[in-house]
């Protein structure tokens, strides 16, 4: 396969820096390419299309006319990234005149960078974005992956956590009710899957742990509080704002549900890479603040 | 295409006159249900009975464009619903091929409308009574009235 | 008083004397259209002698009033411009026939749903009335003078559908003298009211009071039951109607079984292996079978997909063996087909209820403790799967009992309407449930709706035999942590304001009504429609709720909308009544627009021949040829026939340009 384009979001190059260092590293070792889009601005995630949809879809577009040069699919890991670039795509269905009106506006201010001056962007909505799961477990595929896995993930037990915008409101990859692609994933990386964890589509907050912390971690509270109950080692995770919710507050839930909460949150792709062998470093395990070590010692002591 | 016609331009306070051809079974009873659940609708058409869609010879049509109306409106029941097994069927196929003729003679596509409309769906009704009295207004009169005086040069010629 | 005017002949030559009458019908018409002012504008018109308007023309003095016209100013067509014409059309009709003249010398005018019900412009909406007022003078002119045609009724009825609606309707039909055809697709009737196990709001056990009825049925003279049939042609009209029904083989033969059941026992399975449909795959039943204990007809069958001398030709056939000289099991059955003639039928399907596997959320299929509320009946049910006893599929009894409202209704996502019986039925379970396990009940509903007589009260009594009600509709429902095989309920209880999880062994899902899946399929062999639901439509909500737009087909129970028990039987009545009316009648009278030849002009060319959905169109010495008895009146022939030799009685080509020109004349 000729490799895919790959878009970040902010998140990935900030708080969610394991998570890329992760995806790049597990997409080298399997041999595929994931070049990162040049000159790609923010996706507006889902606060600015709660504030003007115009706006949000006009910003989101430029991407979609960036990437559509090159011909290949688009990844894009952070859920929300994901959810806004197709929602985007969908709005621009069809619909010959908000095209042509977010290419005037982008003819008017914004082009792109190349080696021999600015050229304008034109805009088709025919670029398709892909989420890492889907393109692991759909394209490239399971058998590739075991293959390669040299060092399964045995003894651990792991909840696959997808949260709510890979499959609310749209569910092209997979069930809406029971995603499937991320067990079948971390089973391929030898973990023992959690399939009796409830609530792998339930939200996690999302913004709302900033601006209504009450509700945030009230929320947070159910997810890891059930998962210690049934003996959970790592909840796996697919977004950055999931992981940060999960993982950066784990002190307010402990006081919360009256338990002690020391839960690593890990991407799946890190879960993944360890599998294949990649150095812990490279993935970013070390970003962690819940200690990841103990963990994986467990997991040691089963194999 | 506005550069073939001199009816496309806006004419203002202009009042599209829509003469609709009703199945008995379907449509109608649409319209009825449309008038006792009191929708609102634009006023502009006349509506004439028939017991079929399958009824409506394209001469009326063509009469009705002829005696002034700038839109024609045919509505019948959905296919395979129709109460005379296949009536709404040859109504789909003389409206093809007389929208077809029609074009070629200058009148635009948005003027005859056939539609299928069942006994329930009354607001399927009123929403094309207001879409096609939009559409129309927009397209202007379609001044393909022929004047009396023409008529009764026809006559002195067929009787 | 004027001399009345010599009568014309109304093919536009000469000019009949027409009367036009604008209705107010109350505020209806006038509080839009400027009545007077229609009626002026009408005076005027090319062969009115008279115009006026009154408050309601379809009042006795009002139709009096036309009569007294026609008599004193010779009147020869009339106009009223009121309502639809399929409310008063025959009223009037039949008025100026009283009158002396010729009912179809009568046109109709819809100035109130097609136009003072829907505009709100008087101007607009008055000058709308008077050109359609105009349309119709001008159309009248032409009218010609016709006769109804006369239709006689076959006093014979088919039923389709064997449970308490259709049973009820077979009965009244046939305690009034008529023969009726019940035609059945399952095993035996009963419908699924044989498979409740009490009913609300009197806790009637359904079986003591529905077998008796389908005794009765099995009794009459009247009623020929046919179980394991479809009617799979309907062919003709009201009162005339061929029907063509298919019986699916049983492999036994009806007459000789005597309901023994010994076959049963004697079967080479000692135990069932396929899931038992009736106790909706709770439990298992033999390849010969009988649905439940009180059957009718008490007869077995066998299921060919199962039965090991179907699927290897080599079976010990103990069945056969202890049947002995009875000699009722047949292997080599057949479908066979009936046809019968009947003048009246009555679809009375039922419903089918909805699939809680649609919801996941739910956990329907998914956990061991989730059930349906069809599967709790049979449950609780003497002779259900665990005779009674209230067993969960591990071998518990539940402690903790959770019943969710709405599933597959009240809901966008599935059916947006309310499926009227569920809060009854979810109280009534409740009520069982504690009844036979001492379980702490939990009702999880958005309303409760206990609209029916006695209903109210019997909410308050579960109420105070301390079943719990929690205002909220469950989102979720989810496995106990810590492997208890509970499952969590997890619920916004709305009227204390807080979030409730509550864990429990059993959960209810009370399931909406839907209607058969083969609904659409049905309504096309019968030419009625499906509306608001997938259900059956009737002829009009509020005053015709049993019949439909096809003459002489009757709905009954759940079939036409989600409905109880009592709702069921009443409808299933008066769907009884309509037929008996029809048929007592004697005959009935159809509008006379049947298509006609013009012989003179026919060119012989064949185009009308294969139009005729009907075939009531022949070539008879190279011309074509109508039959008016087989004609419907659609008019298709007429408009496709190049030389205009096909016209139509009522809708003739001149009377529609006359309405044309009329819509479109400049005033």
């Amino acid at each position: 396969m000729s490799g895919y384009d790959y878009y970040p979001g902010c998140s990935l190059k900030g708080t969610g820096k394991p998570y890329e260092e992760s995806l790049l590293a597990v997409f080298e070792s399997l041999g595929v390419a994931l070049d990162e889009l040049d000159d790609w601005n923010c996706c507006g995630a889902t606060a600015y299309m709660a504030v003007d949809e115009m706006q949000a879809v006009a910003l989101a577009s430029r991407n979609l006319a960036l990437a559509e040069k090159s011909g290949r699919d688009l990844v894009a890991p952070c859920n929300a990234c994901w959810l806004v670039l197709n929602k985007t795509l969908g709005r621009l269905e069809g619909d010959v005149d908000l095209r042509d009106a977010i290419c005037a506006a982008m003819a008017a201010t914004c082009t792109t960078l190349n080696g021999e001056g600015r050229r304008p962007l034109t805009l088709e909505g025919s670029v398709a974005v892909r989420h890492p799961l889907d393109v692991l477990v759909n394209d490239i595929g399971l058998e590739t992956i075991e293959e390669k896995v040299v060092s399964p993930l045995e003894g651990l037990r792991v909840a696959p956590y997808y949260g709510c915008q890979i499959v609310r409101p749209l569910a092209p990859f997979d069930d809406q009710h029971d995603p499937q692609t991320m067990d079948r994933l971390l089973a391929a990386a030898g973990c023992e899957v959690a399939a009796d964890y409830p609530f792998k589509t339930r939200c996690c907050g999302a913004s709302q742990m900033m601006t209504m912390p009450d509700v945030g971690i009230d929320l947070v509270s159910l997810l890891i509080e059930d998962a210690i109950a049934r003996d959970i080692d790592v909840i796996a995770v697919a977004c950055p704002l999931c992981q940060f919710n999960l993982e950066g507050y784990q002190g307010k839930v402990a006081k919360r549900i009256g338990k002690e909460a020391k839960l690593p949150i890990l991407y799946f792709t890190q879960l993944l890479g360890l599998a294949l062998g990649i150095e812990p470093k490279r993935l970013g395990i070390q970003r962690s603040f819940v200690p990841v070590a103990p963990v994986l010692e467990r997991r040691a002591a089963h194999a | 295409m506005s550069e073939t016609h001199d009816a496309g331009q806006q004419v203002d306070g202009f009042e599209p006159r829509i003469v609709a051809f009703f199945c008995n079974w379907c449509t109608y009873l649409a319209a009825d249900l449309a008038g006792t659940s009191r929708m609102k609708y634009a006023p502009n058409a006349r509506v004439i009975r028939v017991m079929c869609s399958g009824r409506v010879d394209p001469q009326f049509v063509m009469e009705a464009l002829a005696q002034g109306a700038d839109g024609v409106l045919i509505g019948g029941c959905h296919p395979g619903d129709c109460h005379y097994q296949s009536g709404n069927y040859k109504a789909l196929r003389r409206y093809h091929l007389l929208r077809r003729m029609l074009t070629d003679l200058g009148v635009e596509e948005k003027r005859i409308r056939l539609e299928w409309i069942s006994a329930a769906e009354a607001d399927k009704l009123r929403d094309v009574m207001n879409e096609m009295v939009a559409e129309i207004r927009a397209l202007g009169p379609a001044h393909l009235e022929v004047p009396d005086e023409s008529f009764e040069e026809l006559e002195e010629v067929t009787v | 008083m004027p001399e009345p005017a010599a009568r014309t002949s109304g093919n536009g030559n000469g000019t009949p004397r027409i009367g036009v009458y604008v209705c107010h019908c109350g505020t209806n018409i006038a509080s839009t259209i400027d009545v007077a002012a229609a009626q002026r504008a009408a005076e005027s018109l090319p062969g009115v002698v008279l115009s006026r308007e009154y408050k309601y023309m379809c009042s006795d003095p009002g139709q009096e009033m036309i009569k007294d016209d026609i008599r004193d100013h010779g009147l020869e067509r009339v106009v009223v411009a009121s309502c639809s014409p399929c409310l008063h059309e025959e009223t009037f009709r039949t008025a100026i026939a009283d009158g002396g003249i010729n009912p179809y010398f009568f046109q109709m005018v819809n100035i109130r749903e097609h136009d003072s019900w829907v505009h709100k412009d008087m101007a607009a909406a008055t000058a709308k009335a008077n050109d359609l007022i105009r349309a119709a003078v001008r159309r009248v002119r032409f009218h010609q003078p016709l006769e109804a045609r006369r239709v006689p009724i076959d006093p014979k009825v088919l039923v389709l559908g064997g449970g308490i609606a259709g049973i009820h309707a077979a009965l009244t039909l046939a305690n009034a003298g008529k023969q009726v055809y019940l035609v059945e697709r399952e095993p035996s009737i009963g419908g699924h009211m044989a498979m409740f196990d009490k009913t609300f709001p009197t806790l009637d056990c359904a079986a003591c009071i529905l077998t008796p009825k389908m005794t009765q049925v099995r009794n009459h003279p009247n009623i020929t039951i046919w179980t394991m049939s479809d009617v799979v042609e309907v062919d003709g009209f009201v009162g005339n109607y061929k029907v063509k029904v298919k019986h699916r083989p049983r492999y036994i033969l009806e007459e000789a079984c005597v309901g023994c059941l010994e076959c049963i026992d004697a079967c080479v399975f000692r135990r069932g292996k396929t899931p038992d449909e009736f106790n909706l795959g709770l439990s298992k039943r033999k390849p010969i079978y009988i649905p439940f204990p009180q059957a009718v007809p008490q007869v077995v069958l066998i299921d060919p997909d199962t039965c090991i001398e179907f699927r290897t030709g080599k079976c010990k056939k103990t069945c056969i063996e202890v049947c002995a000289d009875r000699n009722a099991i047949d292997f080599t059955q057949t479908e066979t087909f009936d046809e019968v003639e009947v003048g009246s039928i009555v679809v009375a399907t039922g419903f089918k209820a909805f699939d809680a596997g649609r919801l996941p959320q739910y956990g329907y299929g998914r956990y061991d403790g989730v059930y349906t509320a069809l599967e709790v009946e049979r449950l609780v049910n003497a002779s259900g799967p665990t005779e009674g006893k209230i067993v969960l599929r591990d071998g518990r009894e539940p402690e903790r009992i959770g019943i969710i409202h709405c599933i597959g209704s009240r809901d966008k996502n599935t059916n947006v309407y309310c499926s009227r019986v569920c809060c009854m039925y979810s109280l009534k379970l409740a009520h069982l449930l504690q009844e036979k396990t001492n379980a702490e009940i939990y009702e999880f509903y958005i309303d409760m709706r206990t609209a029916g007589k006695g209903f109210e009260e019997f909410m308050l009594r579960v109420k105070s035999e301390g079943v719990h009600m929690i205002r909220g509709k469950v989102s979720d429902v989810y496995p106990e942590a810590g492997g208890t095989g509970r499952v969590v309920l997890q619920a916004e209880d709305s009227l204390a304001g807080m979030v409730r999880k509550i864990p429990v062994d059993m959960v209810v899902l009370a399931t909406g009504l839907e209607p058969q899946p083969d609904a659409e399929d049905v309504r096309r062999i019968f030419n009625i429609t499906c509306a608001g639901g997938g259900f059956f439509m009737e002829r009009h909500p509020k005053l015709a709720p049993v019949s439909t737009f096809t003459d002489g087909v009757f709905l009954a129970g759940a079939c036409q909308a989600p409905k109880d028990i009592p709702d069921t039987v009443a409808q299933a009545g008066a769907a009884a009544a309509e037929a008996l009316a029809l048929i007592d009648h004697g005959y009935i009278e159809l509008e006379p627009n049947t298509a006609y030849v013009v012989a003179e002009e026919c060119s012989g060319c064949k185009t009308c021949l294969g139009l005729c959905p009907f075939s009531a169109i022949t070539r008879v010495d190279g011309k074509a040829q109508i039959n008016p008895v087989l004609c419907k009146g659609c008019g298709t022939c007429v408009a496709a026939c190049p030389s205009g030799a096909i016209k139509q009685n009522l809708f003739e080509d001149e009377e529609i340009y006359e309405e044309i020109m009329g819509v479109l004349a400049h005033v």
